[in-house]
């Protein structure tokens, strides 16, 4: 069964451990600037909202990476970056519609999600389970991926 | 079935591999002119400044990559197509039937009329061998003249400016990036190149080239001033590669012209990517968009077409493009410019380089720009793409178009319970 994050915003306390535990994690240090995780604030609503890759099946970065640098990972069914052969051109960061591709410049590529290879460390720093990584049948990764084919460019087919 | 597929770039490569995945006993060619593997001319800005080699260039990186796709890769250039008899002629004299034709034959730079621009130490920035030549001539300190400061001439410029070369650049327009960018944001990128040492001229022409002794060409310019340089680089511009299909009677204009299949008007006859005039997804309106996401889509679509038949409309493309001009990273999408009755915000930030424009039709998201922002910029295709209503969040936009992250999840992820 594939497994996928299930975020609940009503539990989130904007603690950014997320943050903290995905910086150390692939970038080596608690920086919330470089996770690839982001905890966005309503502060009118007091309301706190952890957003990430769905790793959605249109996977619009993959299709649209001129140098085949991102990839299916069999095993999460992530959608990863090949470092070594991300040339940063930018163009996954503006094909995906979910705005969940960036650019790091000093490393002069694109970071996103892997699901840190099925052990998401956002999910074991999470102390209010508002990150929870289950089945992918189970959160709502349906409605998402719905909101994905809203923004599809062809129907039927 | 027997599918060929003409043009080797980004469309051609990812047509074969749909055709493959929908009809596994089809005869698939792929016929490309160039004498390298299928390559992204995207990657040669890095290849240029040496961050990969050529084969980081490839679009596909397994040597074995179309013999296991069982996709026959021919390096000939098509010359023409007898659309009669379904059947194509390569400029090795050889003839080649087809079923069904996919022409993805891409574009190619224009050659601007300028006295002097056929000399020696002029290129185009183009392809693998345009590149090799430019390695060769723009060694750390050449004096180099880019003529063109477009999407093209501006991610050459990047890669230039990295290998330490003196560098000038010519602009017909007002301004960097015309197709792109406004006057405010355009001109912010100007100051920015002005600043890492670059020397533009804008609202300028380069009226001749002229060969001095010692291989150094003299640029005249249209403002009286003369450069001379080790190197001038054309990119001015590209059009479509159509001239085989004018001659083989497929209506074009300003690319081979296509109905909502991707069609062309001969039945048996697909066009994608940079050749192809498809739907614009904003206006609705045909227009070559020459730009990667959309050449990959096209083949897509066109691709399951040529297999399926019409079950697969296709709906449009958004326009958009990145760019990164010495580590400033500039956007845009869609209707970046405005549409008449429409509303717009913007944010400037000169000292910062920071700008972000968003334009509006009612409540929703038609079209931006931005510069100097790196998260989350794809959520603006996603909003526009969406045609999303952003109700309240319009009024909150337009007095701080910055809060575009939060309009988006309110408006558009409904778990979120902001809206």
């Amino acid at each position: 069964m594939q497994k996928s994050l299930n975020i609940d915003p009503a539990k989130c306390t904007g603690c950014l451990q997320c943050e903290m535990a995905c910086s150390l994690e692939n970038e080596g240090i608690f920086n919330t600037s470089k996770s690839r995780i982001k905890v966005f604030t309503f502060h009118e609503e007091g309301k706190f909202v952890p957003y990430t890759c769905t790793q959605c099946d249109e996977a619009w970065c993959m299709h649209a990476c001129p140098v085949d640098a991102i990839v299916v990972n069999a095993a999460t069914g992530s959608k990863d970056v090949v470092a070594d052969l991300c040339v940063g051109c930018k163009v996954c960061t503006i094909a995906c519609p979910f705005g969940t591709v960036n650019y790091n410049a000093d490393s002069g590529k694109v970071v996103k999600c892997d699901l840190c290879g099925g052990d998401p460390q956002c999910v074991a720093a999470c102390p209010t389970d508002a990150i929870t990584y289950v089945d992918a049948n189970a959160t709502g990764l349906d409605k998402m991926r719905q909101w994905a084919g809203k923004t599809d460019t062809t129907v039927g087919g | 079935m027997i599918y060929v597929v003409v043009g080797s770039g980004p469309a051609g490569v990812v047509a074969t591999e749909q055709l493959r995945k929908l009809d596994p006993l089809a005869n698939i060619t792929l016929i490309g002119a160039e004498p390298e593997p299928p390559y992204s001319r995207m990657a040669i800005p890095y290849y240029l400044t040496s961050k990969i080699d050529e084969s980081g260039t490839y679009l596909r990186k397994q040597a074995s990559h179309f013999e296991n796709y069982k996709v026959d890769v021919v390096r000939q250039r098509v010359t023409s197509i007898d659309t009669e008899l379904n059947r194509l002629i390569t400029d090795d004299g050889q003839v080649r039937r087809y079923d069904k034709l996919l022409i993805a034959t891409g574009a190619s730079p224009v050659v601007p009329p300028v006295p002097g621009i056929d000399s020696p130490g002029v290129h185009n920035c183009w392809t693998l061998a345009d590149a090799r030549e430019i390695v060769k001539l723009a060694k750390p300190g050449a004096s180099v003249v880019l003529m063109g400061a477009g999407f093209i001439g501006c991610i050459i410029l990047e890669s230039l400016a990295l290998r330490e070369v003196n560098l000038t650049v010519v602009e017909m327009e007002n301004r960097m990036v015309p197709r792109m960018m406004n006057d405010v944001s355009g001109n912010m990128i100007k100051s920015w190149c002005e600043q890492k040492g670059v020397d533009v001229h804008t609202s300028t022409r380069a009226d001749s080239i002229e060969q001095l002794s010692g291989g150094k060409l003299r640029v005249s310019l249209s403002t009286g001033q003369s450069i001379d340089a080790d190197l001038v680089i054309s990119a001015t511009g590209v059009a479509p590669n159509m001239d085989f299909a004018a001659d083989s009677g497929l209506q074009i204009d300003q690319g081979i012209v296509v109905n909502d299949y991707l069609q062309t008007s001969d039945a048996d006859i697909y066009a994608a990517g940079d050749v192809c005039q498809g739907k614009d997804f904003n206006t609705g309106e045909y227009a070559v968009q020459a730009i990667q996401p959309t050449a990959v889509e096209h083949a897509k679509v066109a691709a399951t077409n040529m297999v399926r038949g019409h079950r697969t409309e296709h709906v449009g493309n958004v326009n958009m493009n990145v760019l990164d001009t010495l580590g400033l990273v500039s956007a845009s999408f869609g209707m970046w410019m405005g549409v008449p009755g429409g509303d717009s915000t913007e944010l400037v930030n000169e000292d910062e380089h920071k700008y972000l424009s968003l334009q509006f039709q009612d409540d929703i998201l038609v079209g931006a720009s931005s510069l100097g922002l790196t998260q989350h910029v794809g959520v603006l295709r996603g909003l526009i793409q969406s045609k999303t209503r952003l109700g309240a969040w319009k009024e909150k936009l337009m007095k701080d178009p910055m809060r575009i992250m939060e309009a988006y999840l309110a408006c558009s992820q409904s778990q979120v319970g902001v809206a």
